[in-house]
């Protein structure tokens, strides 16, 4: 005979009572990990679709006012590229991506047209990989981590994602609008500067002066144009927690001879996106807490109130109050071990077979949550059982000899 | 072994005091075997849940065995219960969902002994009861006799020096409650303390020493007397 021996026999001598007791757990824990999973994922999707959108922080001359996101780099002044590798050797997290540009006007075929300087994203990384710095990967917490991205090999990517793997010293990529005036097609060469220069790519059309312009290699393009280590923009991909955590104050503070601006919508349509995602969840756990926690402590106390003589009795027996409260803290820990474990199992299932039908998301279970969802369960299944066990360990003990 | 000092228990209920026991002094020694007689309502059961130390007095002290049992601790006092005393009950409050072997080992699990020694000693009061042969039943597949005496070997178990009966016999038939009266003589062969509330003229009969309770006044009834109310 052991706690556990009474404890489990006890919980089998009612399983009307146990099943009810169970049930309430496991749907609260159910519904609880249905819904953070789902949002989890769709959190995901939204950081991988607003990623698409480009970079969300600028870095740009003091001078330069923001008029048009997409020609922030249309304008005469200049940073010094160096600022580039400040960025990238700096310890900065929540940086994700970096592009700097510079804007020189040239002529193809005679006719004129917007030359513009890009350091594909492999120069960064190396440069990164020697100080150790952990620039270009997503911080813990970042809404899109552990999301596949666009094949970095892919040139086209650039109209989309606004950066590129690598790019030659002589290869350049043509916006849509360029190609199709010139009749350009990947593989053909166009002349810049007296220089002859492969097409990379035509760029598909994004509808921006992007389609007007073609990309060249930043050294390339600031050594034939003359205009030495210098830039018109950097553009910096940053994950958003870490734009509302500082990342702006911190390259300001990086870059102090720059002006560092945000694409303030895109920041905060995620934001918002995932505050709500995290209100709605945690709406769900209250109403878990409440609710669920409530049903158990009703059923715990009538659970007291049905075994006054069986507790009487044991108490007469040498039962200690440490002794009958662990028969019910013993039962809630079962309850709260089973009722976590069936409710993760049952909310991953629920969530990957809702997630597709409500938000749009493919969904997978996540490890994580088991933990949580135990953790959860045992939390609420303990705080339930607190004050029924407490009451029945000061229980009279002369029931046993009251009741017949 | 037990001694009352002035020992009385009041309740107050809707604002009037009524003393369900009032103030008591006496002694009961060592090997006696005393019945505790009256009417319904006279205090018996407050008298039993008094001595064996599940109830403190309002005021006055109990002793048990040199040691006064409201000045130890919650713990303490669980412990004496578990261990020097040994309750049966009328309904014998046998655990409905646990063996009859599981029932005789709940005073040696609370006593903290080991689990294999609990089977043993458990196993040897339910063959000393003459029931080794219902070890796995649970109280709903014994008889009515055999549920007491599964009782009795639960009370047994952890060898008690006093052992503390309420109406052990009232739900009993005649050949049980013979039973378990010749049960309750070899425990008083054996040198316990037999303290029996009654309201069984047989009962009273063979105990040495009778105490009347009237509204909670305890009264020594002369040997030879036997008015069981």
């Amino acid at each position: 005979m052991r706690t556990r021996t009474l404890v489990w026999k006890e919980m089998r001598e009612r399983p009307v009572a146990l099943l009810t007791c169970l049930l309430a757990i496991v749907l609260g824990v159910t519904a609880q990990v249905a819904v953070r999973t789902v949002t989890v994922h769709s959190e995901m999707a939204v950081a991988l679709e607003l990623d698409a959108l480009g970079a969300n922080v600028l870095i740009l001359p003091k001078g330069v006012t923001l008029q048009d996101y997409y020609a922030a780099d249309m304008h005469g002044e200049t940073l010094p590229e160096e600022y580039v590798g400040r960025v990238a050797l700096s310890k900065l997290q929540g940086v994700d991506n970096l592009s700097p540009k510079l804007c020189v006007p040239t002529t193809l075929n005679g006719q004129p047209v917007t030359l513009t300087g890009i350091l594909p994203k492999s120069e960064f990384q190396a440069k990164a990989a020697w100080a150790g710095a952990g620039v270009f990967s997503r911080p813990v917490g970042c809404g899109a981590a552990g999301v596949p991205t666009d094949a970095p090999a892919d040139p086209k990517s650039l109209a989309r994602k606004r950066v590129i793997e690598t790019l030659g010293e002589r290869e350049a990529l043509v916006g849509s609008e360029v190609a199709a005036r010139h009749g350009l097609k990947d593989g053909d060469t166009a002349e810049f500067f007296g220089e002859k220069f492969t097409v990379l790519a035509v760029l598909p059309a994004t509808g921006t002066v992007d389609d007007a312009r073609v990309f060249a290699h930043l050294h390339a393009v600031q050594a034939l144009s003359g205009k030495g280590e210098v830039v018109n923009v950097i553009e910096v991909v940053g994950c958003c927690k870490q734009i509302a955590g500082g990342l702006v104050d911190n390259l300001s503070a990086l870059l102090p001879e720059a002006k560092v601006v945000t694409i303030a919508q895109v920041v905060k349509t995620q934001q918002n996106v995932n505050r709500l995602m995290e209100n709605l969840s945690l709406v769900f756990l209250a109403v878990l807490l409440s609710v669920g926690g409530a049903a158990m402590a009703g059923t715990f106390f009538a659970n007291v109130s049905e075994r006054r003589k069986e507790i009487g009795t044991l108490m007469a027996l040498g039962a200690t109050p440490d002794a009958v409260v662990s028969l019910f803290v013993g039962k809630a820990l079962v309850l709260g071990l089973a009722g976590g474990v069936g409710g993760f199992l049952l909310g991953s299932a629920a969530a990957m077979w809702l997630g597709p039908q409500l938000a749009n998301v493919a969904v997978r279970p996540i490890p994580i949550m088991a933990a949580v969802a135990v953790g959860v369960s045992l939390v609420v299944t303990l705080l339930a059982s607190l004050l029924p066990a407490w009451r029945a360990s000061r229980l009279d003990p002369c029931v046993c000899f009251r009741e017949v | 072994m037990l001694r009352l000092e002035a020992a009385c228990k009041a309740y107050t209920r809707q604002g009037k005091t009524v003393e369900a026991l009032r103030p008591t002094s006496l002694d009961i020694g060592a090997g006696e075997y005393v019945a505790v007689v009256g009417p319904s309502g006279s205090g018996k059961s407050t008298f039993l849940t008094v001595v064996g130390g599940m109830m403190a007095p309002t005021t006055g002290k109990v002793w048990l065995e040199g040691r006064s049992l409201y000045d130890l601790t919650v713990s303490q006092r669980a412990a004496v219960r578990g261990t020097r005393i040994g309750f049966v009950f009328q309904t014998f409050n046998l655990v409905p969902y646990l063996t009859a072997l599981e029932n005789v080992q709940v005073p040696l699990y609370l006593a903290g002994i080991a689990p294999k020694e609990q089977r043993r000693r458990a196993t040897a009061a339910l063959e000393r009861v003459g029931l080794a042969d219902r070890l796995g039943h649970k109280p709903s597949e014994l008889s009515v006799g055999q549920q007491q005496r599964v009782a009795l070997a639960r009370t047994l178990v952890n060898d008690p020096a006093l052992i503390l009966a309420d109406e052990p016999t009232g739900n009993l038939d005649p050949d049980t409650r013979e039973l378990v009266l010749g049960l309750f003589e070899e425990f008083h062969g054996e040198g316990r303390t037999l303290v029996v509330v009654t309201h069984d003229p047989a009962v009273a009969a063979r105990s040495r020493r009778t105490l009347r309770l009237v509204a909670g006044r305890v009264d020594e009834e002369p040997p030879g007397e036997r008015n069981v109310a």
